[in-house]
């Protein structure tokens, strides 16, 4: 039923236009992928898993997808989280060094916990202490990464349980396990924001505090829950990237993710001003990233292009998207004819 | 980690300190970048058991990846006046003050794993590093012969973009590939060094090479970025170390531990043991005057299977990679 709910939303924001500029940018960038490899859309079974370029967007794409996931709602509330990337180190090295001696469940339990807690410093900075979120969460993204680094005292952890293992290298019904927990946790999250009244109270804070709070929202909870909701998706990104190299690798885990992250959600559609948020387009938005890193790993291209063609198509895709940029297609238009 | 290291290097001082230095005969001070990596804190705890073996009072002081660490730290060891300093230099420049001020307190002050830049090199004894053209080459040599003139096709994940190990690991691999026409490099990206960078670029390169059976081997400027490719091999149903040959740069401990399962052929060792050759060297000098060269380079070892693997693992393992 939820899942429904979401569909004809996506459908109904496709029909209005928005949505429309990421899908076919989405589009694009898939038919640029086939055209430098041709076997893009070549799809097997292997080891009872789905295997082929496409799989890899999707299963690349699950961590940042998580990320922008959280990442949305908090920016929807015209914040932002700098942290997630270390949080995802932090989360990844508990599970890493719990899995073995103490089983999945464990570790799980702390690593998603330590998480949440991380999204309550977050969140009370932010919404009791009224710091600037950029700057609030700059303070976790730096000292973060230390703790993280102290837990696997600088070494890369290394772990064998099979069940923590097959969060990363697992199927279900043939759907790689990093994939089937993006769109777990995208149900779940859509369930909640948009099968009640609060995504929309989520929008009314980011939109303008001041007169939400007036008019009797709870704003303090919102931002507090947002919060917490992205340090739970970043701790879950951390678990499922340590468990896809079976190792927990503090100084490189999540590094520079927050960044990609914001682009998702950004590519999405979403405003950084707060006000309104897309979730479905924040994972297109994600998908178009991958989708670009994994064409340009295919394409055969020297590294040294790839940070210069990410800028590009990102620029492309973000002037498709301003109005601005639309008008003055426009006025440009007339003034040819 | 980093806090932790100098935790106890400072409790290591502060232990060397409160003896009395009849037992050493020299004493050197080291300053030590940091821990930023397993090879790093390997270099230290390395450097410690060498100085043991040679009763040499080391004092370690991590500089937490400053420069002005470094300075304050040599020139502490300048006041205590130590028999002579190591400095692996976190920068290659700004170090000409506080090399005098060595120089002319008469400590010889050597270089580790990295050099400084021209304008000081008379300022220091000698500097103590790896080639890293030459483990390229040496990595290179290896494929060559194991390959015997078969025509096979490489894909190599280079390092970070602009690194000079990267570049110099590629430089020493291309240099050997010119010389064999059998050798060819088909892909070349960037994995920047870690397992999971090395996992999806792998990944790619397995499906844009028919699903991985037009590779021969693979060449990883390091060894985490190789562990992850050997993930990828194994989840794409191929069979690393057999299908396709594996060599990369480093020897951490747990490439050996894929040796040892026969999922990896062979790894270039980046020595941690920097002090030992250093301290051969000061101590040649301080006992008979011997200047030693400018540069003295360390052994570029190459381990494979023959080496028994799973010893070597079991002996690196606790040195903090």
């Amino acid at each position: 039923m939820m899942p429904s709910l979401l569909q004809t939303s996506l459908l109904q924001r496709l029909l209005q236009g928005r949505g429309l500029a990421q899908i076919v940018a989405l589009l694009v960038i898939l038919a640029v992928d086939r055209a430098v490899s041709p076997q893009f859309f070549d799809l097997r079974m292997q080891d009872g898993r789905l295997f082929g370029s496409l799989i890899d967007v999707l299963n690349r794409g699950a961590p940042v997808a998580l990320l922008a996931l959280g990442m949305v709602l908090v920016i929807a509330t015209r914040g932002i989280d700098l942290s997630v990337g270390a949080v995802m180190a932090i989360s990844g090295a508990i599970a890493a060094s719990l899995a073995d001696a103490h089983g999945l469940p464990l570790a799980l339990a702390a690593a998603l916990g330590t998480g949440l807690l991380c999204g309550l410093w977050n969140g009370f900075l932010v919404a009791v202490l009224g710091i600037q979120p950029i700057v609030a969460t700059l303070i976790l993204m730096v000292a973060g990464r230390g703790v993280a680094q102290l837990i696997t005292e600088g070494r890369i952890v290394t772990f064998t349980a099979p069940d923590l293992v097959w969060l990363g290298n697992g199927a279900v019904l043939g759907v790689p396990a990093p994939v089937a927990v993006v769109l777990g946790m995208l149900i779940v999250t859509g369930a909640v924001v948009r099968g009640s009244a609060l995504g929309l109270l989520i929008e009314a804070t980011g939109g303008n505090a001041r007169a939400s709070e007036l008019a009797g929202i709870g704003t303090r909870g919102m931002i507090l829950a947002v919060y917490v909701w992205c340090g739970l998706c970043a701790a879950l990104a951390g678990v499922i990237a340590a468990a896809d190299i079976m190792g927990a690798d503090a100084n490189n885990a999540g590094l520079w993710l927050e960044l990609d992250a914001i682009l998702a959600v950004v590519i999405g559609g979403t405003s950084l001003f707060g006000g309104r948020f897309s979730l479905v387009l924040a994972m297109v938005g994600a998908l178009i990233i991958q989708a670009m890193n994994t064409g340009i790993l295919l394409s055969g291209y020297p590294p040294e292009f790839n940070l210069v063609v990410k800028a590009a198509v990102v620029l492309i895709v973000l002037l498709l998207q301003s109005p601005r940029f639309a008008d003055a297609g426009a006025v440009l238009g007339r003034a040819r004819q | 980690m980093t806090s932790k290291a100098f935790l106890v290097a400072t409790a290591l001082v502060a232990i060397t300190l409160s003896l009395p230095a009849t037992a050493a005969e020299l004493t050197v001070g080291f300053s030590q970048i940091g821990s930023e990596s397993g090879w790093r804190a390997a270099e230290t705890s390395v450097s410690k058991s060498e100085a043991t073996k040679r009763k040499v009072t080391l004092k370690i002081a991590d500089a937490q990846q400053k420069q002005e660490n470094q300075i304050k730290a040599i020139r502490s060891f300048i006041a205590q006046g130590v028999d002579a300093i190591f400095l692996a230099p976190v920068v290659s420049s700004g170090w000409d003050a506080v090399l005098k001020e060595a120089k002319e307190a008469k400590i010889p002050v050597v270089l580790l794993d990295r050099d400084i830049d021209p304008s000081g090199k008379e300022l220091y004894l000698t500097a103590v590093t790896s080639d890293s053209v030459h483990e390229g080459a040496v990595a290179g040599e290896w494929l060559a012969k194991a390959v015997a003139g078969k025509a096979c096709n490489v894909v190599e994940l280079q390092g970070t973009v602009g690194a000079s190990v990267a570049t110099n690991r590629k430089k020493g691999f291309d240099s050997v590939v010119a010389k064999n026409a059998n050798l060819k490099v088909v892909r070349s990206q960037t994995g920047d060094f870690t397992r999971a960078k090395g996992k999806e670029v792998m990944e790619s390169f397995i499906k844009a090479e028919g699903g991985g059976k037009t590779i021969c081997a693979v060449y990883a400027h390091n060894d985490d970025m190789m562990v992850g490719a050997i993930q990828a091999m194994k989840e794409a149903g191929l069979k690393p170390g057999k299908d396709i040959l594996t060599v990369s740069i480093d020897a951490v401990p747990d490439i050996f531990k894929a040796i040892a399962a026969g999922e990896a052929n062979a790894t270039v060792e980046l020595t941690p043991n920097m002090a030992g050759p250093a301290l051969d060297a000061i101590m040649a000098f301080k006992a008979k005057g011997t200047v030693p060269p400018k540069w003295i380079q360390t052994e570029s070892k190459l381990y494979t299977a023959a080496d028994d693997p799973q010893k070597i693992y079991d002996s690196k393992k606790g040195l903090g990679y």
